[in-house]
């Protein structure tokens, strides 16, 4: 495990923008002043001529996206996931989810791992909010590899996608030489027949952390990576349900509009089985460091061990 | 010869409709500011906009709801801008170098539809299915589905941003489009506005040009008893635009502010439009119980009366 190597998807974010800009030439980045922290600022080292900083101003962003996009041209609007989702959602619904116009938005810094800057920050929110807009598809990507893929992907796809990034470095577990992306397409990573841990984000690497920890006691856990939240791949949400009769649901977000509640809609629908969610339970955020949050709020490995095996029990 | 009957020979004779050909068959009348506009063009644009008047009626009474005030303020302007100014064509409403005009004071749909039907760009029998189910002009304007809608718009404030997007588009790809956007003075309210505003002036969008269509009402009452949002003009002064004053339904006067816009370089433009809410029908003028509600059968016989009576006197005018 000592070559591990850490990176943020905000980072894979920013560089896949710049690395993009050549195949794309009618490529429009936008950032709402935080063009250092989405890491849009790569782009516009590269790009400065296609970079426009809207300032602090979000909503006036959304729409100036809205209004590029029907021109024709690609545009990325980037901003915090707090306000790129929460403040701006009503423009995101209206402006940009409405008409469909092809607009996409790269959020970062979502979740609790923003760490430090604490609970006005810590987006918990947004995959919820965006999952309401009719039309918008929502990449939740779980590593570098995958991030970079997403970017490309959303690029060559027509239509609203609402994007999020972390802050925190996080492990790389895709093989980039192999890794490749299908929009709406869960990932299998293990098979397993006791459970299945239906991940998505940096809860990946945590939910293959568990299958480990699982396998040595016993339990065979199946590994499901959901990287398109929205349109979600009820298929393999089936499959998993039918084959293994429990799911355990893990994501950095609310309990309340992510994926463990889209995936319990499948499920209860189509295969009624005990879903439990491993998420943030309907509480704020507060400071502190991101690998210590996480672990307070039970979004890690044991955690979802410790799901697990009550669940079985 | 009416404009229609104008367009009517343009068409016929070039088989393909355009503004450029209408522009350029008044180019002889190339004017300086001061002088007055062109008098058979005003009286065409009169009896236009009287018609077009006529479609914001029948679409809402129709539909009984919808917004007659504020649709009957912009009558003028936007009769004005589809007939005379904007580089469009009905034939093919996604034109790539199509002026573009966004309603950001989105529930006067009825007006932007009756002067797109007047246009050409849908029947205007369609008038009469505003709001319906299955119809495809909705209570406020949707980009996907009507002919000649550059902007969905409703929600106020967002409007003006998409233009700020669309003008942002043409500068950065060096195209010669320009961008209309209408507003209300009530919509000015919103915080949105002024971060729009902030972004045309810094970035020096001289191919924007935002009316705002000031009546005095909102909803709730008068602007400036309601929550206050003047002065307008000074507003967008400081926050870099140019900024133009006019008389909304006046021909000469709207003429002679858009032809100052357009000779403006560096930044965007304002033009804040002194306007009647409910204008050409005597009951609704300046009342703000007509920003919303629909005439019933007998105040749609009334207002149609006042309008064909104007109408014919306009016609025997000409």
């Amino acid at each position: 495990m000592a070559d591990v190597i850490k990176k943020a998807t905000r980072e894979s974010y920013g560089e896949a923008l710049a690395e993009l800009s050549g195949e794309y030439p009618d490529l429009i980045v936008l950032d709402a002043d935080l063009a250092a922290a989405t890491k849009t600022g790569i782009f516009k080292k590269a790009c400065p001529e296609r970079f426009v900083d809207c300032g602090i101003a979000e909503a006036n962003m959304m729409g100036v996206a809205a209004g590029i996009a029907s021109t024709g041209k690609k545009v990325f609007a980037s901003s915090f996931a707090m306000f790129a989702a929460g403040r701006a959602f009503e423009i995101v619904r209206n402006s940009i989810g409405y008409p469909h116009l092809n607009v996409k938005i790269g959020a970062t810094h979502a979740g609790i791992s923003v760490g430090e800057d604490g609970a006005t920050h810590q987006c918990n929110e947004d995959i919820a909010l965006m999952r309401t807009i009719p039309g918008m598809t929502i990449i939740n990507p779980a590593d570098d590899v995958e991030a970079k893929a997403a970017v490309k992907a959303a690029l060559d796809f027509e239509g609203p996608v609402y994007m999020r990034f972390g802050r925190l470095a996080v492990p790389v577990f895709n093989d980039k030489e192999t890794y490749k992306f299908e929009l709406g397409k869960g990932v299998q990573l293990r098979d397993g027949s006791d459970v299945s841990i239906i991940a998505t984000g940096l809860m990946v690497n945590e939910a293959l952390e568990a299958a480990d920890i699982l396998a040595g006691e016993g339990i065979s856990a199946r590994v499901i990576n959901i990287h398109t939240i929205k349109p979600l791949d009820r298929d393999i949400i089936i499959k998993a349900a039918k084959e293994t009769g429990l799911i355990v649901t893990a994501e950095e977000h609310s309990v309340i509009g992510g994926l463990g509640s889209a995936v319990a809609e499948v499920v209860t629908e189509e295969c009624p089985v005990k879903v439990v969610k491993v998420g943030v339970n309907d509480v704020f955020g507060h400071s502190g460091p991101a690998a210590d949050l996480l672990k307070e709020f039970g979004l890690c490995a044991d955690n979802i061990v410790k799901k697990v095996k009550e669940a079985i029990a | 010869m009416t404009i229609m009957e104008f367009f009517g020979i343009i068409y016929v004779s070039n088989g393909n409709f355009s503004a450029a050909a209408f522009r350029a068959a008044f180019a002889e009348e190339e004017r300086n500011d001061d002088k007055a506009m062109d008098q058979t063009l005003k009286k065409q644009l009169q009896i236009t906009a009287c018609k077009v008047r006529m479609g914001i009626i029948e679409g809402v009474f129709n539909a009984k709801s919808g917004h007659p005030g504020g649709s009957l303020s912009i009558a003028d302007t936007l009769t004005y801008l589809y007939f005379h100014k904007l580089h469009v064509d009905p034939k093919n409403p996604k034109m790539a170098d199509r002026d573009r005009l966004v309603l950001s004071k989105g529930h006067t749909a009825p007006a932007l539809y009756s002067v797109l039907s007047q246009r050409g760009f849908f029947p205007e029998e369609e008038l009469k299915t505003l709001r319906k189910i299955g119809a495809r002009l909705q209570g406020h304007p949707d980009m996907k589905h009507i002919p000649g809608v550059d902007m969905s718009t409703g929600s106020l404030g967002q409007g003006i941003s998409a233009a700020c997007g669309m003008a942002l588009s043409g500068k950065l790809s060096d195209e010669s489009y320009k961008v209309y956007a209408i507003l209300g003075d009530g919509e000015v309210e919103e915080g949105q506005v002024w971060e729009a505003a902030m972004f045309a002036a810094h970035y020096k969008l001289d191919n924007l040009v935002a009316v705002v269509d000031n009546n005095g009402l909102q909803i709730d009452g008068k602007i400036t008893e309601v929550c206050s949002p003047m002065p307008i003009t000074d507003k967008f002064e400081a926050f870099g635009w140019h900024v133009i004053t006019m008389d909304a339904h006046d021909f000469d006067s709207i003429e002679k502010a858009f032809d100052e816009a357009e000779k403006v370089s560096g930044q965007p433009v304002a033009i804040i439009q002194t306007s009647t809410k409910g204008k050409g029908i005597s009951f609704m003028e300046n009342q703000v119980g007509w920003h919303g509600s629909a005439p019933n059968a007998e105040q749609y016989a009334q207002a149609m009366d006042e309008l064909k009576a104007a109408l014919a006197s306009l016609e025997k005018e000409a």
